[in-house]
This record gives C-alpha cells, sequence and structure tokens, in this order.
C-alpha cells in the first residue's frame, strides 16, 4: 500500500521558520491591544521551512488536473485555454487600492468602463454592472433587479413566481428563491426544447419573470425563442438570459436582440478567465434600460475625459459586493476582448459549435447514444453505450488522460454526460479522445468488472463519499486529540 | 488573435465529417432576423500590442504599494513563493473539484484552508470559500436566521458600511429585518434583543478600527437564542482573541491581508466558519478527508445535499464559484510564514499603525476619533473634508485618508498602517499631511 500523501500539518515541526518577516521592534502588545483582548494560544499553523511549503503545493499540484495539463470537456464550464496574457496585464494593476483618490486610478476606472461597454455590445444591452462575484451572484443582481422593477410599478406583491425550464442550472431555481420566489418548473417537450404550450400555460399576471439558458443545457438552440419572449411580454413578464452558456453565439446572435431584458455572464467561462479550482470568477449583468435605473452602485461612468464612479442611481437595488467587484477578472477578460475583436470572438464561437458537433458525429458513429441528434451549439449531451454507466465512463476517461464531461446533468436525461469540447481544442485532440471513448464503451462491455473498478492509475482511486458524508471530517486534527 | 488551432484544412475537413460547406451552417437553427449583428469592438490586437496598450493604461495609475488605506483591504507583504504556487497551471486552470480522482491538489489544499480558518477563528468548521467579506457576512447572517427560523437582524453600525449595504440587500431579497445599532464614542453600545431576532452582527476591530468588548452581545444575543455573527479581520486573529472563544457561533471576513494583493478591491476572497451544529446550515463547498478503495487517504466534495446543483430551489445558497484560488493563496501565506511570522507581521503592523496615529494627531486641528484599544488602522477627524486631503497627498505621491461615511460623522478619514511602510513612510506621510492642511 502506498503512503498517505501528508498534509502540511503532518510536515510541521515546533520551532521551525519559514518566511521571516524583518525583524520587528519589541511591540507592547499587552499595552496597545489590551491584554484581556489577546489571544491566550497562537493559532496552531504548520511550522515548516520554505522548501517544504513549495514542495508540497508543487506535489500537490501534480495531483491535480487542469486545462492547462488535459482536455477537459467539462459541460457547460467552457474550459477553454487560458492565455498567460491575461496573468501578465492583471499583475499590472495588481497594487491598486480601491479607496485611492479617483484621480490616481484612471487608467482602471478606463478599464472598467470599457469592459460595460463591449459587454453590452456583445449582449445586446443597454447597460452594465461588473460588480457580481460569480455567475450565480450576476444571476442573483439580475433577479433583484427584476424584482425591483415590479415593485416600482406596483406589481411587487402580485407577481411571486419564477418560471424555470425542467433542465435549468441548478443555480437558476436557487437564486430565484434567494430573491424572494417561488420557483415553478417548466417542461421541456420531446425535442429538447421548452414546451411553448406549456410554457403559455403557466404564464399569468402572478409570473415575474422566465429563467432561460440559450442555447439550453442540452446545447440546443431554443428555436422558437422569438415567440416565447413575446407571448412572456405580452404577460408582463421578465426575461432573464443565464450566459453560461454565450460561448455558442457569440457574434452570431445577441440575446438582448432575442429580447431578454437582463444577462449574467461568466466571465471565468466565456472571456477565459481561469476557473482557479471554483473561483474566483466574474459575473456581470447586462440590463436594458428599463431595468438600468436600477443597478447596483458604484457603475463606472465618464465625464469628458475623466472616468468616475458613479453612486447616483436613486432606485438602485443596493450593493451586491464590496468594492467595484473582481477587477483582476476584469482586466484579464477585457485583454481577451481587445486580442480577439469582433471578429475573433465570432470566430471562437463558432469553432466552439464546429468542435462540439464534430465530436456529436463522431461519439455517434462509435456506440454513444445522441438523445437529441441534431445540430448543436457548443456543448451537447451523449449516453453511454446501453449497459454502461455514465459513472464508469467518467472514471475510465480518468485513466486515458482526459478529464470527464459533466454527469448526471441535465436531470431530464438518464445517464447525462454533458460534453463541452470548446474552441482551444484541436482536430487530434478530438479524434483521441473519440478513439479513447470507443475503446472504454468496447472494453466496458466485454468486461465490466474492469470498468467498475475503473480509475487504476490516478493518485487516489475510488473515494468513499457515503462515508464522507456520514461522519465528515472537515479539518485536520492531531491523532492524539 | 485568436487561440483556435484549427487550419483552413481542418475545417474543411470537420465540416465536411458534418456535410457541411459553410461555418454559416453552424448556425441554420438560428432565427434570420438575429443573425449577426454588427459588433462595434476595438480591432484585434497581438499579445505584444495588447500589452503594450495596458501598460500605457497602468501608466495612468499611481501605484498604492505604500497606501496607508484601509477598510479591511491593505498593502500587505506577499512571499514570493505565493503567487508562483498560485499560478501553477494545474491550480489556475481547474474547476471545481468534482472529480476527486484526479482533484485531489485543490481537495487537500482546500481541506487545510478549512482547517487554517478553523484554528484562526477559534471555531469548528469552515467552508472552501466565499466572495468576499460582505458576500461572507450575508451568508452568515442568511445561516444563522435559517437555523434559528427568525427574520430579526440587529447590526451594529461598527460593521464595515459596505458590508452592511450587501447584508441589506441580501434581507431585502428574503424579507428580514434589519436594525443598526449606532456607536457611541467610537465603540457598540450595549442592545437588549427580543425573541425575533435570529442573528446578531459585530465587528471587531470595528471599521474605525477599535477593539470591541464582544461579551455583552453574545451574552444578551444568546440569552434569547439568537446566534452572534463575528466580522473579524483575519490578520488581527494572530494576535486577538478569536470569535470562537467570545463565544460567537459564526465568524466570517475577508480574506486580502491573507496573500492576496488589494487589486483594487478584487478578487480576494471571504471566510466562514460555524460551530460543529451549523454544519449543515454551510453554504457553499466543504471538503471531507475520506478513503479510497485502497484504503487510501483522500478528499473530497462533502455534504452536497446542502447546494444548488441537488438541491435547487431548496439549496441553502446558490453559490457555486467561490473563490478558490485567492484562498488557497490565504493557506499558501499562512504556511510560508507560520503562527510565528503571522504574529510579527500583525504586531509589526499594530506596531506601525499605533506610531502613526500619534505622529498625525500631533498635527494642528487633526483629532484621532477611535478610541483605544486599536489595531491597524484608525480614524482622525480633519479640519477639511477627507475627500479633499486625500487629493491633496495623491498629488504628492501619498494614498491615505480614505474619506469615512457621513455617518460616522464630518471630516472624518481612515487611515492604516502595514509592516510594509517603514519609518521614513510615517514621517513622509505625516509631513505632507502637514502641506496638504496648511
Amino acid at each position: 500500500m502506498k503512503r498517505d500523501f501528508p498534509t502540511l500539518f503532518e510536515r510541521s515541526r515546533t520551532g521551525r521558520r519559514g518566511t521571516r518577516p524583518p525583524r520587528p521592534a519589541e511591540v507592547d502588545l499587552a499595552g496597545l491591544l489590551g491584554a484581556e483582548n489577546l489571544r491566550a494560544a497562537p493559532p496552531r499553523l504548520p511550522e515548516v521551512d520554505e522548501l517544504t511549503v513549495v514542495r508540497h503545493y508543487t506535489n500537490l499540484s501534480r495531483r491535480q488536473v487542469g486545462v492547462d495539463t488535459n482536455f477537459y470537456p467539462l459541460g457547460s464550464c467552457t474550459m477553454k485555454y487560458n492565455p498567460r496574457t491575461g496573468e501578465a496585464a492583471a499583475a499590472l494593476f495588481a497594487e491598486l487600492h480601491p479607496y485611492q483618490d479617483p484621480g490616481t486610478v484612471q487608467g482602471a476606472l478606463q478599464i472598467v468602463y470599457e469592459l460595460q461597454e463591449y459587454l453590452a455590445e456583445i449582449t445586446g444591452m443597454d447597460a452594465v454592472t461588473l460588480q457580481p462575484a460569480a455567475g450565480a451572484h450576476g444571476e442573483l443582481t439580475g433577479m433583484l433587479l427584476i424584482r425591483a422593477y415590479h415593485e416600482s410599478r406596483g406589481e411587487g406583491e402580485q407577481r411571486r413566481v419564477v418560471l424555470v425550464p425542467d433542465s435549468a442550472h441548478g443555480s437558476n431555481p436557487a437564486t430565484a428563491s434567494m430573491a424572494g420566489y417561488q420557483v415553478r418548473e417548466v417542461p421541456s417537450g420531446p425535442d429538447g426544447e421548452v414546451d411553448l404550450g406549456a410554457l403559455r400555460a403557466a404564464l399569468g399576471p402572478e409570473v415575474a419573470a422566465i429563467m432561460l439558458t440559450n442555447p439550453n443545457t442540452l446545447g440546443l438552440f431554443e428555436r422558437k425563442i422569438l415567440e416565447l419572449i413575446d407571448a412572456a411580454h405580452d404577460q408582463g413578464v421578465q426575461l432573464y438570459y443565464d450566459g453560461a452558456n454565450l460561448n455558442a453565439i457569440m457574434g452570431w446572435a445577441r440575446p438582448g436582440d432575442m429580447g431578454f431584458d437582463v444577462v449574467h455572464l461568466n466571465l471565468h467561462k466565456t472571456f477565459s478567465t481561469p476557473h482557479g479550482g471554483g473561483g474566483p470568477g466574474s459575473g456581470p449583468v447586462g440590463a436594458k434600460a428599463h431595468l438600468a435605473p436600477f443597478l447596483p452602485v458604484p457603475t463606472v461612468k465618464r465625464e469628458g475625459g475623466r472616468f468616475l464612479l458613479d453612486f447616483d442611481r436613486p432606485q438602485t437595488i443596493g450593493r451586491m459586493r464590496s468594492f467595484y467587484g473582481n477587477f483582476a477578472v476584469m482586466v484579464r477578460a477585457y485583454t481577451y476582448i481587445r486580442m480577439l475583436g469582433a471578429e475573433g470572438l465570432k470566430r471562437a464561437s463558432a469553432m466552439a459549435v464546429l468542435n462540439a458537433n464534430y465530436l456529436r458525429k463522431k461519439l455517434a458513429g462509435v456506440g454513444y447514444r445522441i438523445p437529441y441528434d441534431r445540430l448543436c451549439k457548443h456543448e451537447f449531451i451523449a449516453q453511454p453505450p446501453e449497459g454502461l454507466k455514465a459513472l464508469d465512463v467518467a472514471k475510465a476517461l480518468l485513466d486515458y488522460g482526459y478529464h470527464p464531461p459533466t454527469v448526471y446533468f441535465p436531470l431530464i436525461v438518464k445517464e447525462a454526460m454533458m460534453i463541452e469540447p470548446t474552441e482551444t481544442e484541436s482536430r487530434e485532440t478530438l479524434d483521441e479522445y473519440v478513439e479513447a471513448m470507443a475503446e472504454i464503451a468496447r472494453r466496458g462491455l466485454e468486461d465490466p468488472e474492469w470498468i467498475a473498478h475503473t480509475p487504476y492509475r490516478t493518485p487516489v482511486r475510488r473515494l468513499d463519499e457515503v462515508a464522507a458524508n456520514r461522519k465528515p471530517v472537515l479539518r485536520w486534527r492531531p491523532e492524539e486529540a | 488573435m485568436d487561440f483556435t488551432p484549427h487550419t483552413p484544412d481542418d475545417v474543411r475537413a470537420m465540416l465536411e465529417a458534418l456535410g457541411m460547406q459553410d461555418l454559416r451552417e453552424l448556425f441554420a437553427d438560428l432565427p434570420d432576423a438575429l443573425l449577426e449583428p454588427d459588433l462595434h469592438l476595438p480591432a484585434p490586437m497581438s499579445e505584444q500590442e495588447i500589452l503594450a496598450h495596458l501598460r500605457e493604461l497602468a501608466g495612468k495609475n499611481a501605484s498604492a504599494d505604500k497606501a496607508f488605506l484601509g477598510g479591511g483591504l491593505r498593502p500587505h507583504f506577499v512571499p514570493s513563493l505565493v503567487p508562483a504556487l498560485a499560478q501553477r497551471g494545474e491550480f489556475l486552470t481547474a474547476y471545481t473539484p468534482y472529480q476527486p480522482e484526479v482533484s485531489q491538489g485543490v481537495l487537500q489544499a482546500v481541506f487545510e484552508y478549512q482547517t487554517m480558518i478553523a484554528e484562526l477563528t477559534g471555531l469548528d468548521v469552515s467552508n472552501a470559500s466565499l466572495y468576499d467579506g460582505a458576500a461572507a457576512l450575508a451568508e452568515g447572517v442568511l445561516l444563522a436566521l435559517r437555523q434559528t427560523r427568525r427574520m430579526g437582524v440587529v447590526v451594529s453600525q461598527g460593521v464595515h458600511p459596505e458590508y452592511r449595504q450587501v447584508l441589506a440587500t441580501y434581507l431585502h431579497a428574503v424579507g428580514a429585518e434589519l436594525r443598526t445599532v449606532d456607536l457611541e464614542d467610537g465603540l457598540t453600545p450595549p442592545a437588549e434583543f427580543d425573541d425575533t431576532v435570529g442573528a446578531v452582527v459585530l465587528q471587531s476591530p470595528n471599521f474605525l478600527g477599535a477593539i470591541e468588548d464582544p461579551a455583552p452581545w453574545v451574552e444578551a444575543a444568546h440569552a434569547t437564542r439568537a446566534l452572534v455573527v463575528y466580522v473579524a479581520d483575519p490578520l488581527s486573529l494572530a494576535l486577538l482573541k478569536p470569535p470562537g472563544e467570545w463565544g460567537a457561533d459564526i465568524a466570517v471576513g475577508d480574506g486580502q491581508p491573507l496573500g492576496n494583493p488589494m487589486n483594487f478591491g478584487g478578487p480576494q476572497f471571504g471566510y466562514i466558519a460555524v460551530r460543529e451544529k451549523l454544519v449543515r446550515q454551510l453554504p457553499g463547498r466543504l471538503v471531507s478527508q475520506t478513503h479510497d478503495v485502497d484504503g487510501r487517504r483522500g478528499y473530497v466534495l462533502a455534504l452536497a445535499a446542502r447546494e444548488q446543483h441537488i438541491r435547487r430551489a431548496k439549496a441553502k445558497s446558490n453559490i457555486t464559484t467561490n473563490a478558490q484560488l485567492t484562498a488557497l493563496m490565504g493557506a499558501m501565506h499562512l504556511a510560508a510564514l507560520g503562527p510565528e511570522g503571522f504574529a510579527e507581521v500583525a504586531a509589526a503592523s499594530v506596531a506601525r499603525a499605533h506610531a502613526l496615529a500619534e505622529m498625525l494627531a500631533r498635527l494642528p486641528g487633526v483629532e484621532r476619533v477611535t478610541p483605544e484599544p486599536f489595531f491597524n488602522e484608525f480614524v482622525l477627524r480633519l479640519p477639511r473634508p477627507a475627500a479633499e486631503v486625500r487629493a491633496g497627498l495623491g498629488e504628492r505621491g501619498w494614498h491615505a485618508a480614505a474619506p469615512v461615511p457621513a455617518e460616522y460623522g464630518a471630516n472624518l478619514a481612515l487611515f492604516a498602517a502595514t509592516e510594509r511602510h517603514d519609518e521614513d513612510d510615517l514621517a513622509g506621510l505625516a509631513a505632507a499631511l502637514k502641506e496638504v492642511l496648511a
């Protein structure tokens, strides 16, 4: 049996030092802070030398895959290449404080202002806030705009329901709840698109909004989108666009032109900022003019040649985040947009869609089932051949050096594998991936024992999640304790 | 320039495999009326050109690496190994660790982070991170309301005003009641709470920098079975008695002072730690230790039944993406410094701030408003509006005197000092302030 990978705490030795700050003068802490306020014992942080820290995290990183190491077609997450240029760009703006005089941060404010403009242009919206810190945070911001709008028209009490398709991201219904709404699910039709008849039937004076993503989570463009939005608007219902899937249509179509009233974007998906193992991201929100008065404060405006923080929005929903949002993420997205330009963004989406369709076709040819086998956008749903589980295929892929697709989502497809290759993967990568998928299918059907116990070559093998949920161990403690 | 690898031959061959001739056919399912809008964006740039452009923009900013500005965000020294390790592509370009067999790096690093936050706060359990201090406060309060099944919240005015604004936004959405208790002489006065109150919120050191005595609020809150949410700057926890020891149920705060640059306000990370009994109410990701089929120790995301992708409308929060990489930078920072180094940094920051406060309060017309004892931030009353003074200092190359909102009083300015300032910096700022006020 291999030895466990030690924690930093197990590498700790009493009295060992790492980075040493400049030698401090004697400080009378009890005098300055009050003896009664001092902690009795220092926090039990690891005591390790610098090399141990560096080796620990470097070796941890080798137990981790990312886009930089492996093909990572995780559906709905847009795991595209994150140019290092973005990292160099962000470093130029790291040492700025949000409370320094606005006259000394004109370059930073210009980036915020221009990025607001670019995102409005790309989405077809009238105004943009960059304050939300992630996609779900943007969703909440957007839904609060809608709520404030209805309240301003005296319809706040009446409109208590938000419609969400059964294929929606889980964050949509969760957001609607946090925004104080009741959630009602709308079924998808047999074609995988929202059932227009069912949606019309669900509309009414109690409905505040519909949350949609287009293309939807099956990777399918909602072809009846214009009729759908007209039907909703006729009843005073607002349309929310979940921008998680914007990578499919940049430069080809705009949510604003479809008729959506509010949209959030994920800069860490569509605009290539790194996902960081789960953030930090950024979730800007675009709004049509009638929702703009409610945007969170501050936004950045231009007056003559000066850029200013604008707090003057009497109808604002308030603040969503401290300071101005995840600025360093914005710098990376700004860099990406300026490098690609309109043509580059359009090509990126075309290549993302080309790669997804190519992969869909190829996988269908090696035994995978495609429940909605028609033109898809940036992602598609596959199912393993009859007799295999999505989970097992996912685990087998790990041994072949691939990050698996999103599995068991959306919930409306059994054994779903949601595959999003993105535009930055080459044809060779896709072809090799298909070969691996073909071999896994063949071998898995021949040898159910083999696939049921995959992976074999990863740093650890299948982990006991039941034990972790039944008796979670959420922090390290010394053995004796 | 873009980052797509396909040659014209690749595109042709792949389209052919789909029975297509033209890329436009890939969008044939979109209504014609929507197709191919004219996007007005600046012309594309090469890497060299965009970096030159950005350097020009960066030149229009004045670096705040020696800023005497606070509000929970300050220039602190970050060991070089922190950005170097955080920039490893495996950490940088991974996403949420849904596949634990190939995500042990992030999962174990988060497990260690959770342990460090629990240690700092003196509480039992930390989650994997939240967006920032303000979101952490809002989530902490919502957690307390879920647990107590009450809808009343009382917050001290000593809590960072921007955090309180975010809290108000979140609470309005769920229809909870928010009452603010004003500071008296820079400190939170004793208060009483009735049994509609589910959460009481205190910050120490408070927004004015003063160290509060949390005991009366903790006692009064627990007398009516309300939960105490304690906002704490993590650097202060190197030296000060932690929230858990004061009897707080939930500790939240902003992690920027741990290993993160100021980034003009973001990203940093928010932390939240709670008592054991509240674990199943926690929002966001949680990592648990477990073992694999061969008996080896490993780590997984745990208690996902709290989360949006499982519970949908009944989730504890809608959060998915949090602030993982910046939180790991916090853990790397703490690992590099160790308990002694961390305490030395905090002590140096305290010493500098006290020295600075003494120097500045000697200037004519300047008066310290923050009572003793204070930590590494403090508020001065100036003879003129703080925004004007800040601008005057800015012209002289100094960043200080952040305007304090008028709700705390007129002409108030926030200052901070850290281990990054030396004696010349303090003297330089004092001289500049004297000039500006002259």
